[in-house]
Order: structure tokens, then C-alpha cells, then sequence
């Protein structure tokens, strides 16, 4: 791999205006009250400081997409006849997504494992994520809503980065993850980063450090599997939730979809759309039926998603980056890493005497 | 005795008699209360309020029918609860409201604005005047005025205006009217600039419904237009002429039933500013019908109601 590189704080637009000349730019910014992932044009506020409010999922994984449209064709000959004609509509576009923390981006190895899986492939997904690069931010200070020490990261994660850049005093020491994060280290705006390097790997060990020790979630896997049908306990640690969409929107690990055929007369697409195991809607079947009829059943989803069900298919990976979007903006502040701490902890309620 | 001990007796002294009593308690760190469920003698301890109990407690209340609930509220709080006794959503017998004098809370959004990222404070302090802070080690103070919710600025209801129990003596209103000089302001823009506020702000929506569902006067809940899949209202396409769509309907099915709690705009996880979009609906219904939402348990919301002749709509003399 190649050596690593320094930029100077006052020359970081300057890379940006070079980096955006050639491919699209995706950096934070702040719009509102909020910090969200914006096309850079040049000249624009970037904003570093701050962790992103929304993670950059939607750029791999965006909230809508046609999957294909379609027209129906009316034969002339015969006009009980309809023909059906598709249009593909795959279109990536070269994207490096800039200034992420490492669990934005590390966000998409849990997608990796389900859109890129042995079995099957996602090829819209696969377009994308090939077509999308990261230039990842490591993380000097976590939040108090951040645990991604837990599961199984690190605040200077470069996992499913390209690029890692650690903030220094007066700019950062960028360093090369893949050999597509390489090639963008081109730009006569670095300096030789060698010797600083060493100090930038104590930084983010630092930071880690600082973190405290780690919960283990392992055993949150076949506990909460005991818990499938205490209604009672989810119904307990879900009192407060509110059912919105909020934490799942915001994760950058969640993963499920919606497809629907939006129709104007003879055309038409075919969307794929975030869905949202937080809304009655997620499992309503067209009988009417719901087998996730209340919110203690969908947060149980939820939860157990992450800790239990994915980490049982796919080698104890846990399906959470440990960024805390979904606790800081939780309407309510339900906590995730509170409802796993009290499954692992959960005792069955002892046996009666008298129902021996 | 101080007002949290006093609620805390009454609390305890009515709990047996009902399923759960909901309040607040701190939540994952220090400026984050949350909502408490009490259910058992113990977890009464664990009450707090203050200006960082900032949700509306009767936000849970339609989706526990048919169960004995306790609700401690703050004075909007209570206009919800009010509101929904007056659309029969409720029912007022079973529920029984713990009130107390709220001295306002704190809008995080503006606290933000005032310090910077609230991801490390450790420590928070709040005196009747101030917030004291601890914020990644350091010491900041903030004048509580600088950072209290607008509604707080302009509270005319301070005190639950409906409660079973009270705890402390009722404390003065900030206002006495509501003169929406906030709505004026910004209809004093051209139409293409108030446009364009409400195109660029829409444009983070997620489409999470986080505003819905914190909103205690939004009832329609698991069969809302905006998800309903049959018939399909609305597009699922991230568009931003979706996301207006969905906050003017949620807008007008609120006129005159809106008790301005402003959970919507607190609950936004992207911070919009949607709350200006309901008291723009509301001033129109106070000019018309002289109504104000959730302040009379035996008042109708106007758009419930039909009068052949409303007094101030002069159908018949134009």
C-alpha cells in the first residue's frame, strides 16, 4: 500500500475542487439545524466536526429508486392483447462519498453480506457500491450515544473505507485502505504524510481507548432468541417508542425494502423504497393479516434483527456500526444498547411451586 | 417540599388503582430525559421533571385504551389530554392527570445552536434561570431564556390547565395572547421565497413520520394516507412534492386541533421547522372562530362542527 499522505487544513477544498472535477462529491453539510450529504460544488460549506445527523446510506442505497419502468402497448390487431415493455434503469455514477465517520461506511459490509451474497446479487445495489468510494474521517471523540466499540469497530475503523483521514492539528494524514482510495491520492496538494502516520495510528488508538471498555453483545444472539415470545419483556422496552421510522431511516445498517408499481395510465415504474420495521405496514399481508401487529412486536423485530437473526446467518456479525443515530434522534431516546443489556440480563421468571 | 416530592406522593398513593403512570426520567446521558412508565412502587423514584422533560406525556395516551393510565403533564401536555377528551378519543374517566407549574423546556435544537454538538455533555445543572453544562470538560453557562422552546416564550397555559392532582402553586403565564408575529413575519415574504423556504427545508426530509407519530392529536395512526398501500395515496418516491403533500394534510387535519405542544418539530430528527406550518393554520382559526385548541373540555374544534351561519364568515352579505 502506498505511503501515507499529509494535506494541510488550508488546502482540503482546494482536493475537494479537484476531486469533484471528476467524479460526483458527496460531502456534509449543514442545512438547517441538521448536517446532511449534499453533491459539493465548489466553494461550499463542508462540515467535519460534527458527525452527519443522517449517515450516507441513501448514496448506495438511496430512499427511492426505479428499478426498471415500464409501458403497456395495446396490440392493434387484436386490443384484448397487452404487451408489457421494460426499461432498465441502472445508471451509477462514479461517487466519492467524502467525510463520512467510519461507521457510515462501514455500514455497507452488513448490506455487502445480503445484496452480495453467495446466492444472490443485488444488481442495482452491486452497481452502486462498486461505483462509490469513501474517503472516511476517523473519529477522535465519540459521542455519548456511540458504541461501536461493541460491535465489533473502532472509532478509527478503516473497514469499507477507501481513504482514512485522521484529523491532526493543522490538516490530516490521509492513508490509502483499497487500491481505488490509492489512486486518489494523485493530487500535488499532499505532502509526504510517512512521518506523521505514527501519530495519527495513536490518535484514533487513543480515541478508542477513551471509549471504555466494550460491552459484549455476543451473547445477545441466542438470548434474545429466548425472549421470541415474552411478550411481556417487549412490551415492557418498547413502552415508550413511538413507532416512527426514525432509527431505521437513520441506521446506516438497515437494509430492508418496499417495491411498488406506481402506475400513470399506460406507463409506469417500478420503485424501490426504504421500508421500515418500525411501521404497521412492514408485514401487513394482502389477506389483512399482520403478524407484527403491535410495536412491541416490531421493535422485537428490530432489535432482534441486529443482535440475533443476522449475526446467526452471517458468522456473529452483529448488524450495527454502533454510530447511535437511533438513540440521539430517537424522538423518545429509546436505547438500543439499554434493550440488549436487559435481554442478556433477563432471568425467566422462576417456576411457581405450585405449577410443578 | 419541594414540587418533584410532592408529585412523587401522589404518584405513589394513586398507582395501585392504575395500570401505569407516565412521566419522564433521565435518559442515555445527561440532557436527554425520557419518557417513564411507571408501573411499580419503585420506579417512582426514577421521576424527573424539568426542563428537559420535553415530551408530551399524552402523546401515548389513544394507544392505551382501555387501560387505567396516570399522566403527569406540563401545562401544553394537558391541553392535549383536553383535546382529546373533546373529540371523545379518550376516555377522561380513565385517566387521571398528575399536574404541576411548568417553567419551560428546553429546546436542544437552540441549545445547539448556542454551544455547538450536544454529543458529549456529561453534566447538566439547570437552575430556574440557567443550564449549566459540562460539555466535552468544559464549563458553559446558558441563560435558560436563550435556549426555552418558543412555545415556552409565549405560554399562556404554564400550569395543566385539566389535572386530577396538583403538585406546587400555579406560577404566572409568560403571555396572554399569542399575537403569531412569528407566522407574520414570515408571510410577509413573497410567495416564491416562502416556497422556496419550504422546497429547500423539505428537501432532508426522510419521510420517517417521526412528526406524525409524536404528534398526540394525530389519531388516524396504522391507517394514515401516508403509508396506506390500498388506496395508494401517496408515491413512495423520495420527492420532495411528497414530503410537502404529506405536512399540509398533516397540517389541515390539524387546524383547530392543534394544542401547539410542538412535538413534531422537536421530534424531526432532520430539524424542520414544521410547527410554523400548524400555527399558520391556527391563527387563521383563531381570526375566524375565535377558537383556541385543547383550552375547554366541552368546546368543539370548529372543523368539527357546522353552524349554518358562522359568526365570522358572512356567507349571506358579501
Amino acid at each position: 500500500m502506498a505511503e501515507a499522505k499529509f494535506i494541510a487544513n488550508d488546502k482540503l477544498t482546494a482536493w475537494l475542487d479537484e476531486l469533484s472535477a471528476t467524479m460526483r462529491v458527496l460531502a456534509p453539510a449543514r442545512q438547517g439545524d441538521a448536517v446532511v450529504f449534499v453533491p459539493y460544488v465548489a466553494g461550499q460549506n463542508v462540515e467535519l466536526g460534527q458527525e452527519a445527523t443522517a449517515p450516507p446510506k441513501s448514496t448506495v442505497f438511496p430512499a427511492s429508486e426505479d428499478l426498471l419502468r415500464y409501458d403497456y402497448r395495446k396490440n392493434p390487431e387484436n386490443l384484448g392483447q397487452v404487451d408489457v415493455e421494460l426499461f432498465p434503469t441502472i445508471t451509477p455514477e462514479p461517487t466519492l462519498v467524502f467525510g463520512s465517520r467510519p461507521c457510515g461506511a462501514r455500514g455497507f459490509l452488513i448490506f455487502d453480506r445480503v445484496y452480495d451474497g453467495a446466492k444472490y446479487k443485488d444488481p442495482y445495489y452491486l452497481a452502486r457500491r462498486e461505483a462509490t468510494l469513501f474517503a472516511t474521517i476517523a473519529c477522535l471523540k465519540a459521542e455519548n450515544a456511540c458504541f461501536c466499540h461493541s460491535v465489533g469497530s473502532a472509532p478509527g475503523d478503516a473497514a469499507g473505507s477507501d481513504l482514512l483521514l485522521t484529523p491532526m492539528d493543522d490538516g490530516y494524514v490521509v492513508e490509502a485502505v483499497s487500491k481505488k482510495g490509492e489512486a486518489l491520492l494523485g493530487s500535488s496538494l499532499f505532502t509526504a504524510g510517512k512521518k506523521k502516520a505514527g501519530q495519527a495510528k495513536k490518535l484514533r488508538e487513543q480515541a478508542l481507548k477513551d471509549m471504555g471498555e466494550p460491552q459484549d453483545f455476543g451473547p445477545a444472539k441466542d438470548k434474545l432468541l429466548a425472549l421470541f415470545d415474552d411478550m411481556g419483556f417487549w412490551e415492557d422496552v418498547s413502552a415508550k417508542c413511538i413507532s416512527c421510522g426514525a432509527c431505521t431511516y437513520l441506521c446506516p445498517t438497515c437494509y430492508c425494502f418496499n417495491i411498488t408499481d406506481e402506475n400513470a395510465g399506460l406507463t409506469g415504474r417500478r420503485v424501490r423504497s426504504w421500508d421500515n420495521c418500525m411501521s404497521f405496514q412492514f408485514t401487513l399481508e394482502a389477506s389483512g393479516h399482520n403478524p407484527r401487529p403491535t410495536k412491541a412486536h416490531r421493535l422485537k423485530n428490530r432489535v432482534g434483527h441486529k443482535f440475533s437473526y443476522y449475526p446467526a446467518l452471517h458468522e456473529g456479525i452483529i448488524a450495527c456500526c454502533g454510530c447511535g443515530r437511533c438513540i440521539k434522534s430517537c424522538p423518545v431516546s429509546v436505547d438500543i444498547r439499554e434493550i440488549v443489556t436487559k435481554a442478556m440480563a433477563h432471568q425467566p421468571p422462576a417456576v411457581e411451586e405450585a405449577a410443578k | 417540599m419541594t414540587i418533584l416530592t410532592q408529585l412523587k406522593e401522589q404518584i405513589a398513593a394513586q398507582l395501585p388503582k392504575l395500570d401505569m403512570v407516565i412521566g419522564w426520567e433521565r435518559g442515555y446521558d445527561a440532557l436527554h430525559a425520557t419518557p417513564l412508565f411507571i408501573r411499580a412502587a419503585e420506579d417512582v423514584e426514577r421521576l424527573q421533571i424539568g426542563p428537559l422533560a420535553v415530551h408530551n406525556t399524552a402523546t401515548y395516551l389513544t394507544g392505551l385504551k382501555n387501560k387505567k393510565v396516570g399522566l403527569v403533564v406540563k401545562g401544553c401536555d394537558s391541553r392535549a389530554v383536553i383535546q382529546l377528551q373533546q373529540e371523545g378519543l379518550i376516555n377522561r374517566e380513565n385517566v387521571v392527570v398528575f399536574g404541576f407549574p411548568c417553567d419551560g423546556v428546553v429546546d436542544l435544537t437552540k441549545l445547539r445552536r448556542e454551544v455547538g454538538d450536544l454529543g458529549r455533555v456529561t453534566e447538566v445543572d439547570a437552575s430556574p434561570t440557567e443550564l449549566r453544562l459540562n460539555l466535552d470538560g468544559q464549563e458553559r453557562n446558558v441563560a435558560l431564556a436563550d435556549v426555552l422552546a418558543d412555545k415556552c416564550t409565549r405560554c399562556r397555559f404554564p400550569n395543566a390547565l385539566v389535572h386530577d392532582h396538583f403538585a406546587g402553586t400555579p406560577r404566572e403565564a409568560h403571555a396572554v395572547d399569542d399575537d403569531y408575529a412569528d407566522v407574520l413575519a414570515f408571510e410577509s415574504q413573497p410567495l416564491e421565497a416562502r416556497f422556496e423556504h419550504w422546497q429547500q427545508e423539505m428537501s432532508r426530509c426522510i419521510r420517517c413520520y417521526a412528526c406524525r407519530n409524536a404528534c398526540p392529536m394525530c389519531v388516524c395512526r396504522d391507517h394514515c394516507v401516508a403509508q396506506s398501500r390500498d388506496p395508494h395515496w401517496m408515491t413512495q418516491d423520495d420527492a420532495v412534492r411528497e414530503k410537502w403533500l404529506f405536512q399540509v394534510i398533516h397540517a389541515m387535519h390539524l387546524a383547530g386541533r392543534c394544542v401547539e405542544c410542538g412535538e413534531c418539530q422537536r421530534a424531526c430528527p432532520v430539524d424542520i421547522p414544521i410547527l410554523a406550518l400548524k400555527r399558520k393554520l391556527n391563527k387563521e382559526i383563531k381570526e375566524v372562530f375565535n377558537h383556541d385548541a385543547g383550552v375547554d373540555p366541552n368546546a368543539i374544534p370548529p372543523l368539527l362542527s357546522f353552524q349554518v351561519e358562522e359568526e365570522n364568515i358572512n356567507e349571506r352579505g358579501w
